[in-house]
């Protein structure tokens, strides 16, 4: 897999210091466990999370080590096993408690035409949106801007808009205020994950009927 | 708090020239034999800097040493998860913090794993003295925080210690979003650049 969009690098900061909002979270955890580079970014980052943390004013602690709650505990020697497993499919791993190991097998709902959805549920969804997106080759998205961040992860097919083509890998970490219009690979079409701050607001009269119904 | 000689250096490997134990080396007892003695040392080292960053996440004392306590008790329970070729002690015990702040603060799942040794494709240009390297890198990368500009440090900081998402940082200084994006990315370059040649 050779990705050539990466994440912004104040994104990958973000989330190694565990301070993302959980929709891109996720999108970034998928990513960074597809990408070999953005995982040495990401070790490198680690380090600035523990350079600061050492440098806080300890706090004194007034209970002992919990000793007797540590005895009752099994250390957890099978975990590494299971965590090793490799399921075979084609979601990345940190996706796979939420949906499975198989795009196939995702229960799609078709919310227009060539367009179809999966959205994953959150804890709290004013912090932000995360769904399944799967559009029909050669179907455009409609054109669209948001008014937060929007973070996109192809899984399958690709997509082109003014800023390059997106193979599987690649991420689109998109400010505020930018507006465009992807159209899904001619022959295989696209899923991708999408993360958005804020509802999309899409341009055309078109879409300004559908989006009631689509949610985007 | 007795302050001993094991939390003024808490990251060293390997017994060092004045007979002094490491963290990581705590880690590996814990983990080999389930050392009781080890896990107490590790605790002193480590609860009250968890308590802290807790604190300075919003919790209050109470809960915060109540994640403390959490905290430490995963350390016990996944030591033997802990690699010490992939990070160190310190690094591992700061993203298990994290990763329950995410989860009890904010009732998220924390989606980026613990770096724990799950990662099988290593660097294509790993130097055989990773090790030696690993330690260098965190030596460097504090230095560089050092001398990073006060604006820079400030959202580097609200991102890691007091668990700010970009918007709430934006909001909380008055900036344009791209404005704290663009500080971040200056502030990871500089850190990069320090560690550029171990790599």
């Amino acid at each position: 897999m050779k990705i050539t969009h990466h994440p912004d690098a104040a994104s990958l900061m973000s989330c190694s210091a565990g301070s993302m909002p959980e929709a891109f979270a996720a999108v970034m955890a998928s990513h960074i466990s597809m990408c070999p580079s953005c995982r040495r970014d990401l070790a490198t980052m680690e380090h600035i999370g523990t350079a600061l943390f050492e440098k806080l004013v300890p706090v004194s602690v007034s209970r002992p080590a919990p000793v007797a709650a540590m005895r009752a505990l099994e250390a957890d020697v099978d975990e590494q096993d299971a965590r090793l497993a490799v399921i075979a499919g084609d979601v990345p791993q940190p996706l796979m408690a939420a949906i499975g190991a198989h795009l196939d097998k995702v229960p799609w709902k078709r919310v227009g035409p060539g367009v179809w959805q999966h959205q994953i549920a959150l804890n709290d969804p004013s912090r932000g949106e995360l769904r399944l997106v799967k559009v029909a080759p050669g179907q455009a998205l409609p054109e669209h801007g948001h008014r937060g961040n929007e973070m996109t992860l192809i899984l399958r097919g690709s997509y082109a808009d003014a800023s390059g083509t997106y193979k599987p890998g690649d991420v689109a970490d998109l400010d505020e205020d930018v507006e465009h219009q992807p159209i899904a690979d001619p022959v295989e079409g696209c899923i991708c994950l999408i993360a958005v701050q804020g509802r999309l607001r899409f341009k055309s009269a078109m879409a300004r009927l559908v989006q009631p119904f689509t949610g985007f | 708090m007795i302050p001993t000689l094991v939390t003024a250096r808490p990251e060293g490997r390997g017994r060092n020239g004045s007979g002094l134990i490491s963290m990581a080396d705590f880690l590996q007892r814990i983990a080999e034999r389930g050392d009781v003695e080890a896990f107490r040392k590790l605790f002193q080292a480590y609860a009250p800097r968890v308590k802290a960053y807790m604190m300075r996440q919003g919790a209050d004392p109470n809960t915060a040493e109540e994640l403390a306590q959490e905290t430490l008790l995963t350390v016990w329970r996944k030591a033997g998860l802990y690699s010490g070729e992939k990070g160190s002690a310190t690094t591992w015990i700061f993203t298990i913090a994290r990763n329950l702040r995410i989860d009890r603060l904010r009732r998220e799942l924390s989606w980026v794993e613990l770096p724990d040794g799950h990662d099988e494709e290593p660097s294509p240009d790993a130097l055989p003295d990773e090790l030696l390297s690993q330690q260098q890198r965190k030596l460097r990368v504090q230095t560089a925080l050092a001398t990073l500009p006060p604006d820079q440090l400030e959202v580097v900081s609200l991102s890691y210690i007091e668990g700010l998402s970009h918007s709430e940082i934006a909001e909380r200084l008055g900036l344009p979003l791209g404005t704290v994006k663009s500080r971040m990315r200056l502030a990871y370059h500089k850190v990069r650049e320090s560690v550029e040649d171990l790599k």
